[in-house]
C-alpha cells in the first residue's frame, strides 16, 4: 500500500432504488495528480464525485479524501475541496466580487485577506475587468472561469471539475485547461470529468474510464493505449532504404523484439520494451539506412472506442 | 455558525434589495396609510364618554371601502397583506437556487446544511418583523397626529401584543412558502401552490365552516339559543383551521379590550340577552383567551419549518 493516497475509494456503491449508479468503485489518485475522469453520460462520474464530496451518501463502500471520511466529517472534506459542478450557477443578480465575497464568507475567511484574494483570481481568470458587473451578463465561458476563482478561492488541496469544459468556445477551452493545468503545479490534486477526450489527453497524468458504475481501465493514457490496442507491446514503425531479410533478422534478434511484419520499405516491430536505440544501431550497422523511425502513439480516442464499441 | 450569518446576512440584503419586495411595500403603506386617515375621519361615531382606549379604537374602526369585502379596518388590511408578504419572503428560498445551480457548490463549502435552511428563514423572519413593525408604527403615529389622543401604556403593550401576533401570523406563511419551496422543482409550482392554500384558507373555509355547521345543527330565527350557541361552536372550530380565523379572532381580543370571548356572536348574545354592559379586560385576561389561537399559530409554522427542514437535509444532491 505504501503512502496514502489523496483520494482512496474501496468499493465504493451507490443505489438509487435498483439502478446501481456506481458499482464497487477502487480508485486511489495520488497528490498533484491530474486525474480524468472518463465515461459516456449516465456511468457514475458525477455521482462519484458527488459522494467523494460528501453531498451524497454511498450506499455502501468507503470513501477517503485525505484520510477524512466525507459522510461521517463533511466540514473538514469540504474545508480543503473545491468543486464546480457541471452546470455552474451564480447569483445573477451580484456582480462577480460579490459572488465570490459569499463564498468566501461561508469558508469564513477574514475579510481583509478575501477583497486583495479576490481581485487577484479575478485577475487570474481574466474577469479583473468585468469585477463589478452582475453575472447575469456572463457569457458561459465567463462563468467557467468564474468558477474556477470560486473554487480556488478557499485554497482547496484537491479540486474537482465536472465537465468543465462543456458548452464553451475554443479559446474559452484553452483557458480553462491551462488554468486547470497551474492549479496543479501549485500541488492542488485534480479530478476532472470529461468526455471531451483531447482536452483530456493533454493535461491529464492518469485517466479512469468509468462504465455503468465500473472503472473498466486506470492508467496513462500511453499505458492505457498499450495494453488496449498493442496488446501490452510497443510498436515501432521503421523505414528504411532497403530492407533486407538479414536485417529483419537481426532485427528479430535483438532482446525483447518479439515480432517484425515488413511491408515494402516499411518495418513494424512488436517489442516488450522501448528499444528504439537498439534498432538504430542495428539498421545503422546494416547496409541499409535509416530513414525514420517512430513510435507508435495511442490517442484515448482510440482507447475509449475500445471500450465503448457496441458489440 | 459563521455560515449561518453568512447566509442570513446575504438573504436579508438580497429581500431588501429586490424590487418585488418594493412594490408590495410601497401597496402595503399605502393601504394602510389610506385606512387609517378614513378611520381617523369617522373615529368620532364610535367614540363616546364611555370609551377607554380611544387609541386602539383607531386601529380597529372601519376604514377604506373595498368592493367585495365591504369597509375594512387596519387589521383587515395585515391579514389580506401579510401572507402575501409571507409567501413572497419563502416561495424561493430552496428551489430557485436548486434551479440556478448555485445550491450544489453553496453546499460544497464547509458549513451545516441545516445553516441554509435556518439562515433563510432567520433572514425573512427579520424582514417581516421589521416590515410589520414599521408599518404598526407609521401608522400609529400618524393616528396620534389625527386624533391628538396618546396611547395609554396599557394601549401600547396591546399594540405590541399585536404587532408579536401579526409576525407569527407571517412566519405561519412564509414557512408554508418554504416548505412548498423544498417540494417543488419549479418557482412557478410553489408559488401558485402557496397562493391555492391561501385562497382556500383564506376565503373558502368560512364558507365551508358555516354549510358543515348548518348541516349538523340546523338553525332559523326561531331557534333556541342553546342551538345557535352550539352551531356557532361547530363553525369556530371548522374555520379554525384556518390561521386566518386564528389571527382575526387574537387580534381582535388584542386592539378590544371589552372583548371577553373570541366569539362576536356570543359577545352579542351576552349583550342582548343579558344586558350585559362589557367593560375592558386587563391585558393580561385578554392574552389568557386568544393564547390557543396564538399557540396554535405557533405550533403551525414551527410544522412546516420542520418539514421542509427534515426534506431539504434529507435531500439527495443529485447528477441530473
Amino acid at each position: 500500500m505504501g503512502e496514502r493516497g489523496v483520494i482512496e475509494t474501496k468499493d465504493l456503491v451507490k443505489a438509487y432504488g435498483k439502478f446501481i449508479a456506481v458499482d464497487k468503485l477502487n480508485l486511489r489518485v495520488d497528490e498533484g495528480e491530474i486525474f480524468g475522469f472518463l465515461g459516456p453520460n449516465g456511468a457514475g462520474k458525477t455521482t462519484t464525485i458527488l459522494m467523494l464530496l460528501g453531498l451524497t451518501e454511498p450506499t455502501s463502500g468507503t470513501a477517503r479524501i485525505f484520510g477524512f471520511d466525507p459522510t461521517k466529517e463533511p466540514l473538514k472534506v469540504k474545508r480543503i475541496t473545491g468543486y464546480l459542478p457541471e452546470k455552474v450557477g451564480f447569483y445573477e443578480d451580484l456582480t462577480a466580487t460579490e459572488n465570490l465575497e459569499y463564498i468566501a464568507a461561508l469558508n469564513n475567511l477574514p475579510r481583509d485577506v478575501t477583497s486583495r484574494k479576490i481581485s487577484e483570481l479575478l485577475d487570474m481568470v481574466g474577469l479583473s475587468e468585468m469585477s463589478e458587473k452582475k453575472v447575469g451578463t456572463f457569457s458561459h465561458g465567463m462563468k467557467q472561469r468564474l468558477g474556477i476563482a470560486d473554487v480556488l478561492i478557499k485554497n482547496p488541496k484537491v479540486a474537482f471539475f465536472d465537465e468543465p469544459t462543456a458548452g464553451i468556445d475554443p479559446e474559452g477551452i484553452d483557458q480553462v485547461l491551462t488554468l486547470i493545468t497551474n492549479m496543479a503545479k501549485q500541488k492542488v490534486t485534480i479530478v476532472l470529468s470529461s468526455h471531451q477526450l483531447h482536452q483530456v489527453q493533454k493535461i491529464c497524468t492518469r485517466v479512469g474510464i468509468l462504465s455503468k458504475g465500473h472503472l473498466v481501465a486506470e492508467g496513462s493514457v500511453d499505458q492505457l493505449g498499450r495494453e488496449t490496442i498493442g496488446g501490452g507491446k510497443f510498436r515501432i514503425e521503421v523505414q528504411v532504404s532497403e530492407p533486407t531479410s538479414k536485417l529483419v533478422k537481426s532485427i528479430k534478434n535483438i532482446k525483447g523484439v518479439t515480432n517484425v511484419e515488413s511491408s515494402g520499405d516499411l518495418l513494424l516491430i512488436s517489442c516488450d520494451k522501448d528499444l528504439r536505440p537498439q534498432i538504430a544501431r542495428t539498421v545503422v550497422d546494416s547496409d541499409s539506412l535509416l530513414v525514420q523511425m517512430k513510435i507508435e502513439e495511442y490517442g484515448l480516442d482510440e482507447i475509449y472506442m475500445k471500450y465503448f464499441r457496441e458489440p | 455558525m459563521s455560515g449561518l450569518f453568512a447566509v442570513f446576512w446575504k438573504e436579508l440584503s438580497d429581500h431588501f434589495t429586490h424590487l418585488r419586495f418594493a412594490i408590495l411595500l410601497i401597496l402595503v403603506y399605502v393601504f394602510a396609510i389610506v385606512t387609517i386617515y378614513i378611520a381617523a375621519g369617522h373615529i368620532r361615531g364610535y367614540v363616546t364618554e364611555a370609551t377607554q382606549f380611544v387609541f386602539l379604537t383607531l386601529f380597529v374602526v372601519p376604514g377604506a371601502r373595498v368592493p367585495i369585502l365591504g369597509e375594512i379596518s387596519f387589521p383587515t388590511i395585515l391579514s389580506i397583506f401579510i401572507p402575501i408578504i409571507g409567501i413572497i419572503l419563502g416561495f424561493d428560498a430552496i428551489n430557485s437556487e436548486r434551479a440556478s445551480g448555485n445550491l450544489s457548490r453553496v453546499l460544497s463549502q464547509p458549513l451545516y446544511r441545516d445553516s441554509v435552511i435556518n439562515g433563510k428563514f432567520l433572514a425573512g423572519l427579520v424582514t417581516l418583523s421589521i416590515l410589520v413593525v414599521s408599518i404598526v408604527v407609521l401608522v400609529a403615529g400618524m393616528g396620534l397626529r389625527m386624533i391628538g389622543v396618546p396611547p395609554t401604556a396599557e394601549e401600547i403593550l396591546r399594540l405590541f401584543a399585536f404587532i408579536f401576533a401579526s409576525i407569527i401570523y407571517g412566519a405561519f406563511w412564509m414557512s408554508l412558502a418554504v416548505l412548498f419551496s423544498v417540494l417543488s422543482k419549479t418557482t412557478a409550482t410553489s408559488v401558485l401552490a402557496s397562493v391555492s392554500v391561501w385562497i382556500f384558507l383564506f376565503l373558502f373555509m368560512f364558507t365551508i365552516a358555516s354549510a358543515i355547521a348548518s348541516a349538523v345543527v340546523p338553525i332559523d330565527q326561531n331557534s333556541s339559543l342553546e342551538s345557535i350557541t352550539q352551531w356557532d361552536e361547530l363553525y369556530r372550530t371548522i374555520s379554525r383551521i384556518s390561521p386566518s380565523t386564528l389571527y382575526g379572532e387574537a387580534t381582535a381580543v388584542l386592539l378590544v379590550p371589552e372583548l371577553g370571548t373570541a366569539s362576536p356572536l356570543m359577545m352579542l348574545i351576552g349583550t342582548e340577552t343579558a344586558g350585559l354592559q362589557p367593560s375592558p379586560l386587563p391585558l393580561s385576561q385578554s392574552l389568557l383567551i386568544i393564547w390557543p389561537q396564538l399557540t396554535s399559530l405557533i405550533a403551525l409554522t414551527a410544522l412546516c419549518f420542520a418539514g421542509s427542514y427534515i426534506r431539504f437535509m434529507r435531500e439527495e444532491i443529485r447528477s441530473t
